[in-house]
């Protein structure tokens, strides 16, 4: 047998499986399905996508951290909310169509004040992120309902709305934006001092306070920026329909949690990167996408997600055990 | 001063803390709406509080052993749609021993992946929520169950019966917490629970069975939703199939709102049930004062973090974090 | 070294307390620039508390620390090494995921415009440190995928990145091979050539000798004296290292012992011991002896069914025994009271009571429910037993000394009636008075007619409550002394394998 590691994709692959399971079931669903393998389909898949997507580079930072943040759908919740409201705010009136511009910054702002709040309390108090999220995904989803009153918003402006078929050149203007967020977090986590601070930080922790990281406030400008992340894929979602319901966004941190651990972060930190998340997204995207154009039913794509999730998780065990040295524990 | 006080009698009022605000709250609304301390509203918070609470002595005692369960409410949706879909094809009597068998069995399947092959639980149950939802959706083929015949089947008697004027659901929630308590607390198992929870590598140098303990609170933990489902499913008399999306986190919220430490080894069921109890009547007196319901989430995000927040900050010994 | 330079550091009169234990006891060290200082102790002599000290992890009580003439404050890490203190740690505080540049600038990465590392610079950095170092690395290089050795060497070149004027080693051999040794003695070297002065820590002889220009020693606490290492012999340092009761305290041997209740025939687990053969009777104890992963504590989880051997037999009271977990251990009266108290003997949580019971609390029933009378009757008899002071039964274990947590495991294994009870470093961060009670309580039990195993990395120890010592070094039973005609020469070589026998 040929020393098969000395190929670099294969060795590439190895490092990054997710990306192995994407190539199989991207050629499964080009050979199985007639229309899966078209231009505008595989454009498709990218928007579907970029919701989840934009959330889980956020979730990425986080959980290389060391913490979670279970409270993302109820941001993305809020945040659309303001985005469609804010645009019909009588001082706006007058703007035209830049009435979309205040509304947009009011929506990410929020979303920022939601991660920096999570962000503050998990510094400041010493309580565990995920008791702290799970606290703000009850508490953020009550003021998505306290500030909608259980109404549902719909975009006035037409030119909001219709923002979401733009296109730059031949590609949509949201799977732009997802590509370009992408490429930043990317290049955050792996050229900049935060970036690279961030796997100090989930790597060890002790470590990074005596090397004088300031680890609290390290963690709230995640937070932050997993809020700016969630609002921000709120408000193209509210793009996309037009309109933001109060329920927008309901177990969306379990798919965006599912997508970052496909894609090899580490739940205890100091693991993972940005091209495992975005290989985790769109495992999840063709999917559900080629299952849907071969008429699956989306249950089955339920069950083989979570399927994998846990097979993820048992060959990861499999390959990286040793750290007991053979103790039976 | 505050730092004084935490630190002089902190943690024997950390320990009462669910206690005290409990009382505090019960107090306040009482002072704010006549109906809240009568007996019919006590009986209906009671009431609804059944089936999350029946569900959390489960997660209790998977969480005292030191892991974590998020499939209870696709489980739970699995187990009501099953329930009620055989109860006209089998019947009752033959259809609530096939659901719980059927519903321990995916307890199984939590069992082994986490206690026998040691996999992380919050991963694991996020997999097996999603599974299991998927599963309901296949066997219902996405659609509403109902039992035909509502008014003339013995099996309404779990949802909509009573006994001595006490609602059946309320007899089945305290008498389980009753069982549960008593066993972790007398038991050689509730014991063990406690140990393995507490310090998993301590306990193997102790001859304790690791992967058995775990194994068997994820089975518990299923029996509990089974017998949710029961109550739900009776009470309702049909479901539809994501009946029980959500349920996993409120369930935690109660969890941890009693005070049981998500790291393991402590914890206790009765203060369990006093987190469910709090959160019903939070929302149910907020309600009496006309709020809509949804401000009780608002409400339970503040109770959760600081609840927590004290608890922490008595084993520290200080308010604040000391991290920079 | 001339009387007139100012020692690169100077500590006086340092004390630090512990609740319960007076971890350092007015203590007087200084290190000159260009001289390596060795520090001494046994474990729990104050060591590492004292380099905590150094490094800024830990304020004394009293005492001063004085840098080039100047008293100073150091409450954190980072201020100690902007003094100009570095410390070389024993468990390497690394991040594993990054590359070996980003740890060694760890919190001071260097950055270009927009918060961007500076790469060229980080690299060119890292690599001319590495390279003064004699790496055969490139800084670029993950961490995990660096040997042990090599780890080490990035932590070490954490240190040059500030103009270091006093470099703490702390054990910095432990998990070394010996050409490793070799390249790191030669940066030692090195270092103190440009100036730097150097504490090493160790308490391995062999290297000290080689190495050092003075030697301080430690016991108890507190400060024995410093000798300078030429004019000073492995005796003198072991004297004052161990004490003047050396002699005194030697274990007098029984002199009748019963029949063999444990021997264990060629025991092989590759890769940590091989080839181990021994036999413990009733009524003796048999002392392990070696430096830190001679492979004893493998030995003893072997036994207690915690590893799987790769070769060889174990027999318990004449029977060949396949021991597969702790339950089978148990059930073969196999017990063992392990080296880590927190992590492995105690659930720190629990109360006193539940700890000592719990590997026989689904014996221990009447109906379905714990007998808690039959339970609590074990721990009081066992805590007057063993003068175990807790106020209740219901204190959490994690409140009590470390003595007395000691004790109730002890005291939960003594109720299983074992008839092996193997100790694995019994008085480990125990303070003096406990510790003698603990060695008075391991001869009672040899008395009583238990077979007993003591694993100890402490000489005193294990020549006070021994009737036979097995001497490990590398995996391998290098030497088997009788009570009687051991001395600590040939103790000391036996496990250091320097001058006699020579592993293979």
């Amino acid at each position: 047998m040929a020393n098969f590691t000395q190929i670099p994709l294969l060795r590439w692959l190895m490092r990054n499986p997710i990306w192995g399971f994407v190539l199989i079931v991207f050629i499964f669903f080009s050979l199985a399905a007639d229309n899966f393998f078209s231009e505008r389909n595989l454009m498709n898949i990218v928007v579907q996508t970029s919701t989840i997507g934009l959330i889980a580079l956020g979730m990425t930072l986080v959980m290389i951290n060391g913490n979670i943040d279970l409270s993302v759908g109820a941001t993305l919740a809020l945040a659309a909310a303001f985005a469609v409201d804010v645009q019909s705010w009588a001082a706006f009136a007058t703007w035209g169509n830049w009435q979309i511009l205040p509304a947009v910054c009011i929506a990410l702002l929020v979303g920022i004040l939601m991660g920096a709040i999570n962000g503050f309390i998990v510094w400041k108090t010493g309580v565990d992120a995920f008791i702290v999220t799970l606290g703000a995904m009850l508490g953020i989803r009550g003021l998505v309902f306290v500030y909608t009153g259980e109404q549902s918003f719909y975009a006035m402006n037409f030119a909001y709305s219709d923002f979401s078929f733009m296109t730059i050149g031949p590609f949509p203007v949201l799977a732009v934006i997802f590509a370009v967020a992408v490429i930043a977090v990317h290049l955050l986590l792996s050229r900049t001092v935060h970036g690279r601070n961030t796997y100090a930080v989930g790597g060890n922790r002790e470590a990074a306070v005596n090397a004088g990281i300031r680890v609290g406030p390290h963690m709230m400008i995640n937070f932050m920026l997993i809020g700016f992340l969630a609002a921000l894929s709120g408000v193209l979602l509210s793009t996309q329909m037009g309109a933001a319901t109060p329920n927008l966004g309901r177990d969306y941190e379990l798919w965006v949690i599912t997508a970052v651990v496909l894609g090899g972060t580490k739940l205890t930190g100091g693991k993972g990167d940005i091209i495992g998340t975005l290989g985790g997204v769109l495992a999840i995207g063709i999917l559900r996408n080629g299952m849907n154009l071969m008429q699956v039913p989306a249950f089955y794509v339920l069950v083989i997600l979570g399927s994998i999730l846990i097979a993820v998780l048992f060959l990861d065990k499999r390959f990286n055990r040793s750290a007991d040295g053979g103790l039976r524990l | 001063m505050l730092l004084t006080r935490l630190k002089a009698g902190g943690p024997a009022i950390a320990k009462q803390g669910i206690l005290v605000a409990f009382i505090v709250f019960m107090i306040a609304f009482s002072l704010m709406s006549d109906r809240f301390l009568s007996a019919d509203n006590i009986m209906s918070v009671f009431r609804q509080s059944a089936i999350i609470g029946v569900m959390a002595i489960g997660v209790t005692i998977v969480v005292i052993g030191g892991n974590l369960d998020l499939s209870v409410g696709s489980m739970l949706s699995f187990a009501t749609v099953l329930v009620v879909d055989l109860h006209d094809k089998i019947g009752p009597e033959l259809a609530i021993p096939v659901m719980i068998m059927a519903t321990l069995c995916l307890g199984a399947i939590n069992g082994f992946l986490i206690g026998i092959l040691r996999l992380n639980s919050l991963i694991v149950t996020l997999g097996m929520l999603s599974a299991i939802q998927g599963l309901v959706l296949i066997y219902s083929g996405g659609q509403n169950v109902d039992i035909a015949d509502q008014s003339g089947t013995w099996f309404a008697v779990f949802g909509r019966g009573a006994v001595f004027g006490i609602a059946t659901p309320i007899i089945i929630f305290l008498g389980l917490a009753l069982i549960f308590h008593v066993i972790m607390t007398t038991m050689p198992f509730g014991r063990r629970v406690h140990a393995v929870g507490g310090n998993p590598t301590a306990s193997v140098f102790s001859g304790i069975p690791r992967s058995r303990i775990v194994f068997m609170t994820y089975l518990i933990s299923a029996l509990c939703v089974a017998i949710a489902a029961i109550i739900l499913g009776s009470r309702v008399m049909g479901s539809q199939n994501n009946v029980g999306q959500g349920y996993e986190l409120q369930v935690l919220a109660a969890v941890i709102l009693g005070g049981t430490s998500l790291l393991g080894g402590s914890g206790s069921i009765l203060r369990t049930v006093l987190g469910v109890l709090m959160l019903a009547f939070i929302q149910n007196g907020l309600i009496l004062m006309g709020q809509p319901y949804y401000t009780q989430w608002l409400v339970t995000w503040a109770v959760i973090i600081v609840a927590v927040w004290l608890d922490v900050a008595a084993k520290r010994g200080r308010l604040f974090s000391p991290i920079a | 070294m001339t009387a007139t330079r100012e020692p690169a550091l100077r500590l006086q009169g340092i004390v630090k307390t512990f609740p319960g234990v007076r971890a350092l006891d007015g203590v007087d060290f200084e290190v000159m620039p260009g001289e390596v200082h060795a520090l001494l102790g046994e474990n729990g002599a104050g060591k590492s508390t004292l380099m905590k000290v150094l490094a800024g992890m830990y304020q004394p009580d009293e005492g001063q620390i004085i840098i080039a003439g100047q008293p100073v404050r150091m409450t954190t890490p980072i201020e100690a090494k902007a003094q100009g203190v570095v410390l070389i740690h024993q468990e390497l505080s690394l991040v594993p995921e990054m590359s070996a540049a980003e740890n060694i600038y760890l919190g001071e990465l260097p950055r270009k415009a927009f918060g961007r590392v500076d790469w060229k610079i980080l690299e060119e950095r890292s690599n001319a440190i590495l390279k003064r170092l004699k790496c055969n690395f490139r800084a670029e290089v993950t961490v995990a995928h660096l040997s042990i050795a090599n780890q080490q060497m990035v932590e070490i070149a954490r240190a040059l990145t500030v103009d270091a004027r006093v470099v703490v080693f702390d054990e910095p051999t432990a998990s070394l091979t010996d050409a490793e040794k070799v390249v790191l003695f030669d940066i030692i070297n090195d270092l103190k050539s440009q100036g730097v002065g150097i504490v090493y820590i160790s308490h391995r002889m062999d290297e000290i000798f080689t190495l050092s220009d003075r030697i301080t020693v430690l016991r108890d606490g507190a400060y024995r004296g410093t000798l300078t290492t030429a004019d000073t012999n492995e005796d003198e340092v072991t004297r004052l290292m161990i004490g003047r009761s050396l002699d005194l305290s030697r274990n007098e041997a029984a002199s009748k012992f019963g029949d063999t209740m444990l021997e264990v025939r060629n025991l092989t687990c590759t890769g940590l011991f091989e080839d181990v053969s021994f036999t413990v009777r009733a009524g003796e104890i048999v002392g392990f002896y070696g430096l830190v992963g001679a492979g004893r504590t493998e030995i003893a989880e072997t036994l207690f069914g915690l590893r799987t051997p790769t070769a060889g037999e174990i027999r318990v009271d004449g029977q060949k025994v396949e021991i597969t977990s702790p339950r089978d251990a148990i059930a073969m009266g196999v017990s063992l009271v392990p080296e880590n108290r927190k992590e492995q003997g105690l659930v720190l949580q629990m109360n006193c009571r539940d700890n000592m019971t719990l590997p026989q609390v689904q014996d221990l029933t009447a109906g379905p429910f714990v007998a808690k009378g039959a339970e609590l009757a074990i721990f009081d008899q066992y805590r007057e037993k063993l003068a175990i002071k807790t106020p209740s039964w219901r204190q959490p274990t994690a409140v009590l000394s470390g003595g007395n947590q000691q004790k109730i495991v002890i005291g939960k294994w003594l109720s299983m009636k074992p008839r092996v009870l193997v100790v694995d470093e019994p008085t480990r961060g125990i303070d003096v008075g406990s510790k003698s009670e603990i060695h008075q309580l391991l001869r009672e039990l040899a008395a009583q007619g238990y077979a007993v195993i003591v694993i100890s990395s402490e000489m005193p120890e294990v020549l006070r409550v021994s009737d036979r010592i097995v001497a490990m070094y590398h995996g391998r039973v290098m030497r088997e002394f009788d009570i009687s005609e051991v001395t600590e020469d040939s103790l000391v070589q036996a496990i250091s394998g320097i001058k006699s026998a020579e592993p293979a």
